[in-house]
């Protein structure tokens, strides 16, 4: 079963309920970081790394003793990634998809690719639990593809919990589309509640049912709370606002190894969504 | 005119409250929402719509039916795994499409063709502060660094004509495509950042990549009391990197009061925490 923690807003506590659950359920678990931009789990989860993987992608380069300048590449290409300017092509490698549509359009066969790095991928353990996070090369624009090539290590025998990137786009869709169940963590206030429901409307979209953590949920307002109830959507946990957990979180220490009574709600909640699912 | 922009690498450090206050401390502005992915700013500047304009993102590759022959050779220059078969035809998966075309090229049949779509929408407002240019990208899209691209020009050219002296920027989480394209032609970027491990770590790959695009950047802590050891931590290396920290901010309750109400904190109250945010300004403008 696939698991993914997402929240509309960054910064709303997910990576503190991604790492709670994994370390309340331990046995056969998978745990995958896949904010590639911003990678934090392994702050909490510590864990041994064993694996370490680089991921391409193709880039096109021209050879210029083959290249007419007759600028089919840069027609073809819809990214505005190549331009040819005088006779010479110019490619603008943070703006190519590296599709290779240029290089299947090229008359003369003169554009060829090249590996180029966008970052890298790593794997190990964190006592029980088995751990992978990808991390975007600082640079790069594409968070994707990094996610695309994480989402190929997960085993689905395992249960296997998914950090997501924040936001509603295409990392955040990437990072969550083939979850059996998503957990949305929101904070009650007017900006969490804008997130959550741009969140709700993505995994609407996708079809996967869902609930949500309020995280904090003393320090705002009633809005987000009467939002689930009108639209019969249920709140798995709320935590309290506690200055002992935000300063555990600043230490990067996983609260639930001294509020052990989570340990506790977060198996209940698995429990819980097991039941639903099956 | 100088544009200044507000990132944090990590989310919820408090990116948007502080924008929110430079918009109401600085005079002759314009504002933008960066964060077109999750867009907040709008809840505490209240616009009133002046104009919205649609965004045409991307686009999708779509197979007509009637002529598909079922090659499959469109399947086999897809990257992005896009296309599969079904009952003898090709179909597209929309969201998995990046619309680049390849598979345009190859149909033998001619039977492929790029769609535009809608992927959001654009808006030019005001609000008692001044203009505000803000965006929403519809759900489930790519592209966002473009749509941050299309907005912030159209402030510039707003500035232009009304001889603004600012254009502020909320700008989003991360450090993918839309912080990129918000960091283009920046004069200053600000890091709010918070003394957790991840708000540093995350803190040092933005400024990383603020550094690679050549973009001077300035450091505010935010929620400094929340761990003091970090807090000094985070002193240390700006030091080294050389990055002024502009103030440090306590954590407060009154943050989130004033989200609620929906102002910014600096009209809000008179606590410390709104005079430590108007003295930070002092040292920005
Ligand atoms: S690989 Fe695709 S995106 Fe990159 S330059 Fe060629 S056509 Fe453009
Ligand atoms: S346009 Fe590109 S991404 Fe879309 S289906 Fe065709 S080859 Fe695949």
């Amino acid at each position: 079963m696939i698991i993914a923690v997402a929240s509309g807003k960054g910064g709303t506590g997910k990576t503190l309920v991604a790492t709670g659950l994994a370390l309340s359920l331990k046995d056969n678990v998978q745990f995958f970081d896949c904010d590639v931009e911003e990678p934090n789990a392994s702050i909490f989860l510590k864990p041994k790394i064993e694996k370490k993987e680089i991921v391409y992608l193709p880039k096109p380069i021209v050879e210029p003793s083959h290249c007419t300048g007759c600028g089919k590449c840069a027609e073809v290409c819809q990214y505005n990634a190549i331009a040819v300017v005088k006779g010479k092509v110019l490619i603008f490698n943070e703006l190519c998809h590296s599709c290779g549509a240029c290089s299947l359009a090229c008359p003369e066969k003169a554009i060829f690719e090249v590996d180029s790095e966008k970052g890298v991928l790593e794997g190990g353990r964190s006592n029980d639990i088995e751990f992978w996070q990808g991390s975007l090369k600082v640079g790069e624009a594409a968070p994707t593809p990094l996610i695309k090539a994480l989402k190929k290590k997960v085993d689905n025998k395992k249960t296997v919990i998914i950090d997501s990137s924040p936001g509603t786009s295409c990392p955040m869709v990437e990072a969550v589309k083939d979850a059996d169940f998503v957990i949305l963590v929101t904070e009650p206030t007017p900006f969490g509640l804008n997130d959550l429901t741009l969140a709700i409307e993505v995994v609407r979209q996708l079809k996967i049912p869902f609930g949500v953590i309020i995280n904090r949920c003393d320090k705002g307002d009633e809005k987000v709370e009467l939002y689930c109830q009108e639209n019969k959507i249920p709140i798995l946990i709320r935590i309290p606002f506690d200055r002992k957990i935000a300063e555990l979180y600043s230490k990067g220490i996983p609260f639930v190894t001294e509020k052990k009574e989570y340990l506790v709600k977060f198996r209940e909640m698995f429990k819980l969504i097991n039941k639903e699912l099956s | 005119m100088k544009q200044i922009v507000v990132i944090s690498g990590k989310g919820g450090t408090g990116k948007t409250v502080i924008t929110a206050s430079f918009a109401a401390l600085a005079k002759n502005k314009i504002m933008v929402d960066a964060d077109v992915d999750a867009a907040n700013l709008y809840l505490l500047l209240n616009p009133k719509i002046k104009s919205e304009n649609a965004y045409v993102g991307s686009q999708s590759a779509f197979i007509d039916a009637e002529k598909c022959i079922g090659c499959g050779k469109c399947e086999e220059v897809c990257r992005f795994s896009a296309i599969a078969e079904k009952d003898e035809v090709y179909c597209v998966d929309d969201l998995s499409c990046e619309g680049c075309g390849s598979c345009v090229l190859v149909c033998p049949e001619k039977a492929i063709t790029l769609e535009k779509e809608e992927t959001g929408k654009w808006f030019v407002s005001d609000t008692k502060y001044g203009p505000f240019v803000h965006a929403k990208l519809a759900i489930a899209q790519e592209n966002s660094g473009k749509l941050v691209s299309v907005i912030r020009e159209k402030a510039k050219d707003i500035a232009v004509e009304k001889n603004a002296d600012y254009v502020i920027i909320d700008g989003p989480p991360g450090i993918g495509c839309p912080v990129i394209a918000s960091l283009s032609g920046i004069d200053t970027a600000i890091v709010v950042t918070e003394p957790s491990l991840s708000g540093m770590h995350d803190m040092e790959r933005v400024i990383g990549v603020a550094k690679h695009f050549g973009v001077e950047t300035k450091a505010i802590i935010n929620k400094y009391d929340i761990n003091l050891e970090n807090t000094e931590n985070i002193k240390k290396f700006c030091e080294k990197e050389r990055i002024e920290v502009l103030g440090h901010l306590p954590f407060s309750d009154i943050v989130s009061h004033s989200i609620v109400k929906g102002v910014p904190i600096v009209e809000f109250c008179d606590e410390k925490i709104a005079k430590d945010i108007a003295n930070i300004w002092e040292k920005i403008k």
